[in-house]
């Protein structure tokens, strides 16, 4: 691998203006996990890294139970899963921290990391997305918001501009009764990349026989993870019940548009999108009557 | 879990003494072939080909040889001209210009990942920046990548001067077919004729690799005397010199190959890749140059074992009896003629009495990596096809699948397809193991869910080994011997020494030493080492106690004869000194005691085993779990059963890897898209369960302490052994491997289950 | 040549200088610089854990960690596994339970192994399957690796509780020596 320049930012504005200065050049470092193996294999190439986690605001993991999480984005996976009150609040992210790589990777990698490498088959977006988060960003122009929804672009490519990064990523507080779930599918049991993932939340109504409102995502069956809002629309205002999964899970092989490769072919992966929605669904219910899943 | 001999008539065999090098292995002081480091030593990088087949027109190093920090520049003009050079390197004979030609690319690149130049530099990161400045000019060509494409008539040709040799003839023409194999015995025709029920089907299983932990190593130092030490990862450092001095043209006195502790082999670390062109640079730069493969380079540049297609026909009676068998096997050699075919042949129907039967195999050159062995080479391919036929017929006649293999089963007296005729052999025994296990007797419960059974059988090699000992004053001994120790064979083979002379097997110091220092010792493989280089350690010693009762009777000065060995007691006339005691006088008794041996065992110990395996297929993924799963194998001794049943249940996991999700995937230009751990999915922890396993003990006569060879036997059974229980689980017979979810789950649909 | 950058850690309870260039992993830091080759390169880029080591306290793959990043680091390789020439308990039970077959893989899944009985040493077989998920082995098919973890979190398990029986007789000073074992 090229050397490159390394450089420790300990503000936001500092990171902002090393990477501003050094546009396509320069890469921000937070566990390295992805960046690292991609600098090695050629996929990206980079003069400078900029190492983001002896930033504060980027480091930060602020939980209030009307507030909502605050989630620094170069935080580790393995603070999250961590933290049981966190864990609880937003299950699907729980879900997603604990099973991307190995421990090891675990130790190192951050929700932030993964949503900015933007591989369609992440395995924290969908779960971002159904969790309505927030990108807050910094760059030279100053500070701007943008939903997880709208943040990748297309393979390995997003809305951050020359200079810009991702301080942190900003989760609504929990509605009552509601619950989340994240399912990937794998041919192994762990260290593989999605072929097919799903991310799920609802709100129940008090009775806990309704869906009031709904948000389903994807992974891996499209070019950037994918919000199928046909799906969520669809939701809305039907009864908790398998039968509407199964609807539901239809709807979500309808949106997914996926392509044939070394994971899966094209039928396979639509199928799986189904299979998980229904999955997620009926887990995301059950979490949002109190059960502990 | 085990019935072995742990209690029986030995001492030292059949217990689980803690190996020998056992604290260097566990605080990371043991020195792998990476781990070396030399004074003034540089690093050293590979370029390679991005074409699956292409004309080398020309290579232009001159940019990478003026970069700063660079040493060495090595490419194809570097080697000796070897053409038409044929050389015997102890597992048959091999074309030296082939061999040449992977090492480093000749007049053309046959694969994706050929090794094309080399650079040494002062380190990895500068040997690299060279690589990407070496300019090549590739022609590309048409590759074939699917060996059915590849045996047509017109196909793209790999080599132009490779014929199929059918049976001794040589085809006109040259072929992509480079070997006919042809076994046949009794009235095949007339014996379908009469069957009852016949079964034929066809197979496809994909490319798999070794997977080895430890990428492949070599370190060269060409000294200013002319001569060449090559520390390496190898598991055979007298083939690797051979090898090296062959391809160098160079004597074999001129190289001492210095064997590391080796990550790992499964047959993939024979065949030399980086100890030439280690030693070419090191010859060009004067300093030893230490050549570390990535694991992209691993996949792509070194053995994967053969892909194939089969088609097995079965015919049986009534009454429950084979009366036929026909089989045509089609493996990839890979780039490079000379793979599997053979054992695949002779394996396929090892595991039956067949009165009639057919075997036309053929090896066939497509644009992969040269093929390499892989713990039991070409067996496990046959045995999917075989034993999935075999189970199939069970059904169709309505008997259960144990009964039905018993009732076939090889055993003494049984002419093999290819003409051998088994000794006293363990499969009825297996098959018996497993009808009785707790396994087999528990009934398996649940939706989606299936058991299956499976034989499998490979020859275990004999082969040339050497062996010293030297007695230490303390009455220790310390053991050389040239066998490198992959999964704990110092201990297996100490222990065997250790049981000769009646001590215990942490008074046997092992030591694996190099081409300089210990007799000619073939590989570590073929299932031998303890075998063979076991009976070498036994013969050592005999010879060793044949050097003490003389020193007994020089101590008691009476007659050598008059002298009796009990154990570790030498005795006469109401004397008795114990061989530690002994051992502290041999100074005054003649001086040092030096035992030794070399054996060279003929012939195969026959490896049988039989696995059981239960699994749960999800309805909607078809995804593969493996519930529960029991090993059982005739080992004939288990010398030290822990590392006995430590091979049982590796093998067993490469089976299932190789079974589920092991494969290589290729695009349509021949680029393998999955060289890495990632996407190339070897089992982790989280995939298997524990791995039962019965050792079960039928002595091979021709071993003193009758050790069958345990190492390969395992791998081959458990991808028709999973197949048969996702029959059970969801009613579809798998013909392919591996049995991916998504190649499972379009099955499972096209039946409409 | 690559300008290099003067780094200061703890490596196994000793502080080491070292100089790196930018792009040199710690695992080449640690084998090539610091000629601690107890960590292995199996496949350089996360997925096989034969690099495993302990940074502040958390197996991390030291294939995917910047030999710039561990200034100020607490870093824990197998080389600091054994102390006083006394053979930690998960390396006396892999060699008990013959849990190494080549032993490359070794390094890895023993300092994994740490991480996981230090923070708890009665793990289901489920837990330290999916724990040990990140890190290869290919000879043993992890049969016996699993159950040296198990025999050794056992061991570790009566320590603690011998440690604090102690603690509980002798008062303050073997206090102390607990809370740091705890804090490891």
């Amino acid at each position: 691998m090229k050397d490159f320049e390394f450089q420790t930012a300990t503000t936001v504005d500092e990171a902002v203006s090393l990477l501003a200065a050094r546009g396509e050049r320069a890469k921000v470092l937070t566990g390295g996990t992805d960046l690292l193996v991609q600098l090695r294999e050629g996929m990206r190439e980079a003069d400078m890294i900029v190492d983001v986690k002896k930033i504060d605001e980027l480091m930060q993991l602020a939980y209030a139970a009307d507030k909502g999480l605050t989630l620094g984005a170069a935080v580790p996976c393995y603070r999250i899963y961590g933290n049981s009150e966190i864990a609880a609040a937003y299950p699907a992210l729980a879900d997603s921290a604990r099973i991307i790589g190995g421990w090891q990777i675990q130790s190192r990698a951050s929700v932030g990391g993964n949503l900015c490498n933007s591989s369609p088959a992440a395995d924290t977006i969908p779960s971002l997305i159904a969790l309505d988060a927030v990108c807050h960003l910094a760059g030279p122009q100053g500070r701007r918001t943008v939903p997880v929804a709208e943040f990748c672009t297309a393979p390995g490519k997003n809305v951050l501009g020359r200079g810009e990064i991702l301080a942190t990523l900003v989760f609504p507080a929990p509605a009552d009764n509601s619950g989340s779930a994240y399912l990937r599918f794998i041919p192994r049991n762990e260290m593989d990349i999605a072929v097919a993932g799903a991310g799920s939340w609802v709100r129940l109504n008090a009775a806990g026989d309704t869906i009031e409102a709904a948000r389903v995502a994807l992974a891996a069956v499209a070019p950037k993870p994918l919000a199928a809002t046909s799906v969520s629309e669809f939701l809305a205002g039907r009864p908790a019940v398998e039968q509407t999964y199964e609807e539901a899970a239809e709807l979500a092989k309808n949106a997914a548009t996926p392509i044939s490769d070394k994971r899966g072919t094209a039928d396979y992966r639509r199928h799986l999108a189904g299979v998980l929605t229904r999955r997620t669904l009926a887990i995301a219910v059950a979490r949002a009557r109190g059960q502990q899943l | 879990m085990s019935s072995t001999t742990e209690g029986t008539k030995y001492k030292v065999i059949g217990t689980r003494p803690v190996r020998h090098d056992g604290a260097d292995k566990v605080t990371g002081r043991a020195v792998y072939g990476a781990d070396l480091r030399l004074s003034g030593m540089v690093r050293g990088r590979i370029l390679r080909s991005p074409h699956a087949h292409a004309r080398i027109k020309s290579i232009d190093t001159s940019a990478a040889e003026q970069l700063p920090g660079v040493l060495a520049v090595a490419t194809r003009n570097d080697l000796p001209n070897l053409k038409d050079k044929i050389a015997n390197l102890g597992e048959g004979a091999v074309n030296l210009a082939h061999l040449s030609a992977n090492v480093l690319a000749h007049d053309k690149a046959l694969y994706k990942g050929h090794a094309v130049a080399a650079v040494a530099a002062i380190n990895n990161h500068v040997a690299e920046e060279a690589l990407a400045l070496i300019k090549v000019d590739y022609e590309p060509l048409p590759a074939v990548m699917d060996l059915t494409e590849a045996m047509r008539d017109g196909a793209p040709l790999l080599h132009d001067d490779v014929h199929t040799n059918s049976m001794g003839k040589k085809s006109e023409k040259p072929s992509n077919i480079s070997t006919h194999i042809h076994f046949e015995t009794g009235d095949v025709d007339d014996a379908f004729a009469k069957a009852d029920v016949i079964v034929e089907r066809e197979f496809r299983t994909a490319s798999v690799h070794q997977g080895y932990i430890e990428p492949h190593v070599a370190t060269a130092l060409w000294n200013a005397d002319g001569h060449l030490t090559v520390w390496c990862a190898t598991q055979g450092s007298f083939t690797a010199r051979q090898q090296t001095s062959e391809l160098l043209q160079i004597p074999v006195s001129r190289v001492t190959v210095v064997p590391c502790e080796i990550g790992g082999g499964f047959g993939g670390k024979i065949a030399v890749y980086l100890e030439p062109v280690a030693a070419i640079l090191s010859r060009k730069c004067g300093r030893p140059v230490q050549l570390v493969m990535n694991r992209d380079e691993v996949f792509e540049g070194t053995g994967p074992t053969p892909g194939s297609a089969t088609r097995v026909k079965l015919g049986a009676t009534n009454d429950g009896k084979l009366v036929a068998g026909e089989a045509w096997l089609a493996y990839d050699a890979g780039a490079f003629p000379g793979g599997m075919i053979g054992p695949g042949c002779m394996c396929v129907f090892s595991c039956y009495e067949f009165p009639n039967a057919r075997v036309d195999g053929y090896d066939v050159l497509v644009n992969k990596p040269k093929t390499q062995a892989y713990r039991a080479p070409g067996a496990t391919q046959a045995a999917f096809a075989c034993e999935t036929v075999i189970d199939e017929l069970a059904e169709r006649l309505g008997v259960d699948p144990i009964e039905f293999r018993l009732n076939n089963a090889a055993k003494e007296g049984t002419r093999r397809v290819d003409g051998p005729v088994y000794p006293r052999v363990g499969l009825v025994e297996t098959l018996e193991a497993a009808r009785n296990s707790e396994h087999w007797k528990t009934p398996l419960e649940g939706p989606h869910r299936g058991r299956g059974i499976a034989s499998g059988y490979w020859f275990n090699i004999g082969l040339k080994s050497s062996a010293a000992a030297n007695v230490n004053p303390d009455g220790t001994v310390s053991l050389i011997e040239g066998s490198t120790d992959i999964g704990g064979t110092r201990a297996s083979i100490a222990m065997q020494l250790a049981e000769t002379l009646g001590i215990r097997a942490e008074d046997v110091k092992p030591r694996v030493a190099d081409t300089d220092g210990v007799g000619y010792t073939d590989v570590t493989g073929g299932s031998r080492v303890t075998f063979a280089t076991g009976m070498a350690a036994h013969e050592v010693g005999l010879d060793i106690q044949r050097q003490m009762t003389e020193r007994a009777a020089a101590l008691w000065e009476c007659d050598v004869e008059s002298v009796e060995v009990e154990g570790n007691t030498y005795k006469a006339n109401g004397n008795s000194i114990t061989f530690a005691e002994l051992a502290g006088k041999l100074g005054q008794t003649g001086g040092p005691v030096v035992g030794r041996a070399a054996v060279d065992p003929q012939g195969s110990s026959h490896g049988f085993g039989t696995h059981l395996v239960d699994v749960e297929v999800d309805p909607d993924t078809a995804k593969v779990t493996i519930l529960r799963y029991t090993a059982i194998q005739d080992v004939g001794t288990a010398i030290h059963p822990a590392y006995v049943e430590g091979q049982m249940q590796g093998g067993a996991v490469q089976g299932i890897g190789w079974a589920l999700n092991e494969e290589y995937f290729f695009d349509d230009q021949g680029h393998m898209q999955n060289a890495s751990y990632l996407d190339y999915r070897m089992p982790t922890s989280l995939d298997v369960p524990m791995i039962d396993t019965i050792i079960v003990e039928v002595p091979n006569p021709a071993h003193p302490f009758g050790v069958r060879g345990v190492g390969e036997t395992p791998i081959i059974a458990p991808p028709a052994a999973i197949a048969n229980a996702i029959h059970g689980a969801t009613g579809v017979r798998m013909h392919e491997l591996p049995m991916s979810p998504p190649r499972l789950w379009a099955q499972m649909n096209k039946n409409g289950s | 040549m690559a300008k290099k950058t003067h780094v200061t850690t703890t490596i196994n309870g000793q502080q080491v200088e070292f100089l790196c260039e930018a792009r040199q992993s710690l695992l080449e830091v640690l084998r090539d610089v610091l000629h601690l080759t107890g960590s292995k390169e199996g496949c350089n880029n996360g997925n096989c854990g034969a690099c495993t080591v302990l940074l502040d306290g958390l197996p991390v793959d030291s294939c995917l960690v910047l030999g710039v990043e561990v200034e100020a680091a607490e870093i824990t390789t197998i080389e600091g596994v054994a102390q006083d020439s006394c053979l930690h308990p998960i390396q006396q039970c892999f060699l008990e339970d013959a849990a190494l077959q080549c032993g490359v893989c070794t390094p890895g899944f023993i300092m994994t192994a740490k991480a996981l009985l230090d923070r708890d040493p009665n793990p289901s077989e489920e837990e330290i399957r999916f724990q040990l998920a990140g890190n290869l082995c290919r000879c043993t098919g992890y049969d016996k690796i699993v159950r040296a973890v198990q025999d050794a979190g056992q061991i570790m398990g009566n320590q603690r509780g011998a440690t604090s029986a102690a603690a509980q007789a002798n008062g303050s000073r073997a206090s102390k020596a607990k809370a740091r074992a705890g804090s490891k």
